[in-house]
């Protein structure tokens, strides 16, 4: 790829290494339900900036851009954002949502009077000063890198080490707090971590989207994995891919912002993982709930054709496959649309429990006449339990065991036999305690 | 000291509406915690307004609009486009809470910055094409607008536009007072009742989007968020009740649009002084009037007369002083009761010997006392009153009735009865006085075996 020249590279490493920080650091506040302090933290750091610049120009002029001083300026001024939304939330009016809002539009406020005053200095070209509020991933430089490396080395080792003190206080906090687990001082260190990601950030991805940074690789890793260690590698590798996917495709294509892009292959990452995650992705549950439903419009279905059969036989002993059922039959035995009766027996056919007839009728194979048994056991069994020991009336115990004996399990049929049969009420496959007809079905 | 123009006042004019504006539908916001939606609101319309910059763009582009129709349709397809993202950005957290089963802050964050990446992206991609300028989308320019004046007064297009939302959210809020006020604070009771609770709930998101693309323009789209929380955060501090707290929001509103201009053209002076300047530069009115904001929400929450923290330090100085005045009438009643007081009155040192407080502390007690009448001044001291005695007789009933009761229903040492009584003994009043009384079936005496006072007429 003829665009991945010197620049792109240490552009690539720079933020793939931010990425890959704020994914760690983000899983904790994720966790710790505070996902929007990063937003506060990084809009509270702007008037630190500005000031930082008006100092250092004032007692060095021509210093005003010093990269490490205007960082500490953003962060000092970030730590007392942070600071005075805590304080705010001690009056007991303000709620946690406000004090945040007021912390972050106060700064900012105060910030951009601050960037518009420098705008106007002749020796203030802020279009700098500006690049920490948009990201200025492009104009990254080696030695920015250098420092930004060591330092997302550093977020990511302390993380690793106070790993076991940070899931603690994540999930119980109370408990830490009376096993002696210094609660405040562990927040405390998260907080610090939470800033310096966010003043590391800014240059990349700019400071009105950082907290993309720490919200979107944690939010997507969720999806995929319900233990914590897993989560923090997942969170950190979409970080790390989205940051570069971001860089090499704003580096391709012209005019693309680099900061926004990075951020939108955040969000694809999250569409894909609220999406496929292995762990509660939507499809993996709607395909979970359409395979229940089928299996209950069988079992119903199956049932349908045993009750409609069942009449019709000479004898107990008789074969079940010998009957046949119409599908007018079955639309008018139970309250089912016709749609809905033909798509069922297209699948009892297709997984071959039923069979069709020249006269089309349907008959129930061997294995359908097995599964129909089954069905109609555990429904009569439901009936009867309800009916003897939960005082139901006969006329309101289908619905109910229509609820519930889908879910029944052998064991539970086991037991209910065993019930059943200690009050010799049970013959093997139990008389309907009602005709389906008068109880209505469903 | 200011050199205030007629253009002075459309400027901060035009900032008072569009901040009385955004006033209404953030004090709705804030009272059903969901301030940070008004921040979310704030930067999802960007690609709203955005795209509807490049389709009217567009269309004049092939011609179906001409340019006389071209600014009348601008603005109304800026609302639209803008409040049809912030539509979303609220339904489509609700859909990611729901399905996603994601933590409501992380799923507004989602969001919310998805968005506004998205906007930005747009922005930097056809700012040529469609000519917005990435500064003033975000940080507004005040200084420009209320150039383009609608008539010969000067008024600015954007006053008017901002006017018309604020009469526009006005009438609305008027007319549904009552149905915002149950789903505000009760949704689920609002649900019960059969008010459509979820449908007022975007149509607050639909107002606070129309609102939020109306003062874009002014006092761009970040700091629209300080307009939608600092005013209604000040005045939920001064007032306990619906209306009063929406009255007190355009109050403060208006005024930190006009202190925030006029500091806007002050401060530059004082930070050119501050920072050895060359020259003192100017600072945008949006961001002054943040701060100015800022300013009076600190003066709300030092003076108010509910929650201000001066009102809080009153409060407690004079509930130490009253119940220093008590625990004195306590001691001068038991004295009396053993007859051991001392003729000329007992003196302050003896008191503050007695309950280990300064004697200042009892001084400023003294003081309460005599005003209430309750002690007289003695020769070498002071002596209860009748009123005073009676006062006494009560506390100490109190006291005695509550160790009475502690040391029927629990087994504790002699030292926590009095401890507890000693807190207990400020805050009984006669009527539970006398469902003590009756609970212990009229004792006549403490745990320590002291007589306990009867009630005084």
């Amino acid at each position: 790829m003829n665009w991945l020249d010197y620049n792109t590279r240490v552009v690539l490493a720079g933020t793939v290494l931010l990425g890959v920080s704020s994914g760690v650091v983000g899983t904790y506040m994720l966790l710790r339900k505070r996902a929007l302090v990063g937003d506060v933290a990084s809009h509270a750091a702007l008037p630190g900036i500005g000031l930082a610049y008006l100092i250092m120009e004032q007692s060095h002029p021509g210093t005003g851009k010093w990269l490490p001083g205007l960082l500490l300026g953003a962060a000092l001024s970030a730590s007392a954002g942070l600071l005075v939304s805590h304080g705010l939330r001690q009056i007991r009016r303000i709620k946690e949502d406000a004090a945040l809002g007021i912390t972050l539009s106060l700064f900012f406020g105060v910030g951009v009077a601050l960037l518009t005053l420098i705008q106007a200095l002749p020796t203030g070209q802020s279009a700098g000063l500006n690049d920490f509020i948009f990201g200025k991933a492009a104009s990254m430089v080696a030695s920015d890198v250098v420092g930004l490396a060591i330092t997302a080395c550093v977020v990511i080792v302390v993380c690793a080490v106070v790993h076991k003190e940070l899931a603690l206080i994540c999930f119980d906090a109370e408990y830490a707090a009376a096993g002696g687990w210094s609660v405040g001082g562990v927040d405390l260190l998260l907080t610090a971590l939470v800033i310096v990601v966010t003043v590391l950030g800014m240059q990349s991805v700019g400071l009105l989207l950082v907290v993309a940074l720490l919200v979107l690789p944690p939010t997507s890793a969720r999806f995929w994995t319900d233990r914590l260690g897993t989560m923090v590698w997942t969170s950190a590798l979409l970080g790390g891919v989205a940051s570069a996917a971001g860089v090499l495709l704003s580096a391709g294509v012209p005019k693309l912002a680099a900061g926004a892009t990075i951020v939108l292959m955040g969000t694809a990452g999250f569409a894909v993982s609220v999406l496929f995650g292995r762990r509660r992705g939507l499809y993996w549950h709607w395909r979970a709930e359409s395979e229940t439903r089928q299996r209950v419009g069988l079992d119903d279905l199956l049932r349908a054709v045993y009750e409609v059969i069942e009449p019709k036989l000479s004898s107990a002993a008789a074969d079940l496959t010998a009957g046949s059922v119409s599908l007018p039959e079955l639309v008018s035995s139970r309250r089912w649309s016709t749609f809905r009766v033909r798509g069922l027996l297209q699948l009892a056919q297709s997984r071959g429990l039923m069979r069709r007839d020249a006269q089309d009728r349907f008959h129930l194979t061997a294995t359908g006449r097995r599964e129909a048994q089954r069905a109609v056991r555990n429904h009569r069994l439901w009936e009867l339990y309800l009916i003897h020991y939960a005082a139901v009336a006969p006329t309101h115990v289908d619905r109910s065991a229509d609820a519930i004996e889908h879910v029944l399990q052998p064991e539970i049929v086991d037991e209910l036999e065993e019930l059943l049969r200690d009050s010799s009420r049970t013959p093997a496959m139990p008389q309907s305690p009602h005709s389906a007809r008068e109880a209505g079905g469903m | 000291m200011i050199d205030w123009t007629t253009l002075d006042t459309w400027l901060a004019l035009t900032a008072a509406i569009a901040a009385m504006s955004c006033a209404l539908p953030g004090t709705l916001l804030l009272l059903r915690r969901q301030s940070l939606m008004g921040d979310a609101l704030s930067h999802a319309t960007l690609p709203g307004i955005v795209l509807a910059f490049l389709a009217v763009h567009e269309l004049h582009g092939l011609g179906w609009i001409s340019r006389d129709m071209l600014d009348a349709f601008r603005p109304l397809m800026l609302f639209v486009g803008a409040t049809l993202t912030g539509v979303a950005c609220g339904v489509l957290s609700e859909l990611l809470k729901r399905w996603g089963r994601i933590e409501p802050t992380a799923a507004l964050g989602v969001v919310y910055t998805s968005l506004f990446a998205l906007g930005l992206l747009l922005i930097r991609a056809v700012a040529d094409q469609a000519h917005i300028d990435t500064g003033c989308v975000l940080y507004g320019n005040l200084e420009t607008v209320v150039t383009d004046t609608v008539n010969s007064w000067g008024m600015p297009r954007a006053a008017v536009t901002n006017g018309v939302v604020l009469l526009v959210n006005g009438a609305l809020l008027v007319l549904c007072f009552k149905e915002l006020q149950l789903c505000t604070f009760d949704a689920d009771l609002a649900q019960a009742l059969g008010f459509p609770a979820g449908w007022i709930h975007l149509g607050l998101l639909a107002a606070t989007g129309a609102t939020i693309v109306a003062a874009f323009e002014s006092v761009g789209s970040i700091l629209v968020i300080a307009m939608l929380i600092v005013p209604p955060a000040t005045a939920v501090l001064l007032s306990d009740r619906l209306a009063g707290v929406l009255v007190w929001s355009i109050v403060v509103a208006a005024l930190s649009a006009f202190l925030g201009h006029a500091t806007a053209l002050v401060v530059p002076q004082y930070l050119q002084w501050l920072f050895h300047l060359p020259q003192p530069g100017e600072v945008s009115t949006s961001g002054m009037m943040a701060v100015a904001s800022g300013a009076l929400f600190l003066l709300a929450w030092t003076v108010s007369p509910r929650h201000g923290w001066l009102r809080q330090i009153v409060n407690r100085v004079q509930l130490q002083v009253r119940i220093l005045a008590e625990d004195i009438l306590g001691v001068m009643y038991r004295l009396d009761e053993l007859n051991a007081t001392p003729a000329g009155g007992v003196g302050i040192a003896k008191l503050s010997a007695t309950l280990s407080a300064r004697r200042w502390r009892i001084r400023l007690a003294i003081a309460y006392l005599t005003r209430k009448a309750w002690i007289e001044r003695r020769d070498a001291g002071f002596a209860l009153t009748d009123h005073g005695r009676d006062r006494g007789r009560e506390l100490v009933r109190s006291h005695r009735l509550w160790e009475a009761y502690l040391a029927k229903h629990f087994a504790l040492p002699d030292r926590s009865l009095h401890a507890a009584a000693e807190q207990a003994e400020h805050f009984l009043n006669a009527p539970e006085r006398r469902q003590l009384a009756a609970e212990l079936e009229q004792p006549h005496h403490d745990p320590h075996g002291r007589e306990i006072p009867a009630e005084p007429q």
